[in-house]
């Protein structure tokens, strides 16, 4: 799972039926420092997320799904927690 | 998912029977903003997608259930066409379809 935060969303009318109900998310991955991690990527909410929040994102396709509720579905990541806060223990890194 | 933008399409006429009947788009992958990232590939598509739209794609086995419940070999396969991307914070960042 990746740490990022929700920058945006996406608007798709065509989409595949199991997106249907879904809020499509626009997620920039970050790294512990907060700065970006790679290219954003879209995530279907699992958790009613808001843009701006820093969230858990399952980057991979059965946890996606099933968090999501939709099995068997065209999904490979999505957002599954609302991140309240990270601790990062000094010296164990 | 990412974004992309379809920008061709291929014609095999040899090709495994599971793909018959499918359309195989070139997708361009896109950042948020619309710009060219990354390398062309080859797609599937399950919504019907043709050139210059701005679509979303699927990786990894995933990208074989659109087809369900037939099992076709794919690992890239077009989700969904984008209306808008909507980034309110960052400058310039709105793209439209």
């Amino acid at each position: 799972m990746l740490i990022g935060r929700v920058i945006g969303d996406v608007v798709a009318t065509q989409k595949a039926p199991s997106h249907v109900g879904r809020k499509i998310l626009v997620v920039q991955p970050l790294n512990l420092d907060g700065s970006d991690r790679g290219e954003a990527v879209l995530a279907l909410d699992a958790v009613d997320a808001g843009i701006g929040e820093r969230v858990l994102l399952a980057a991979e396709g059965y946890s996606a799904m099933t968090a999501v509720g939709r099995p068997n579905s065209p999904i490979d990541m999505a957002v599954i927690g609302v991140i309240d806060s990270v601790d990062l223990i000094e010296g164990a890194k | 998912m990412l974004l992309g933008r379809v920008v061709g399409n291929v014609v095999a006429t040899m090709k495994n029977a599971s793909l018959s009947g499918q359309r195989l788009l070139l997708v361009q992958p896109i950042d948020r903003n619309g710009r060219d990232k990354g390398k062309v590939l080859v797609a599937l598509d399950s919504v019907g997608a043709g050139a210059g739209e701005t679509v979303y794609w699927c990786r990894g086995k995933e990208a074989s259930f659109p087809f369900l419940p037939a099992e076709v070999p794919t690992e890239a396969t077009i989700v969904g066409i984008v209306d808008v991307v909507n980034i309110p914070s960052a400058k310039d960042a709105r793209t439209r379809a």
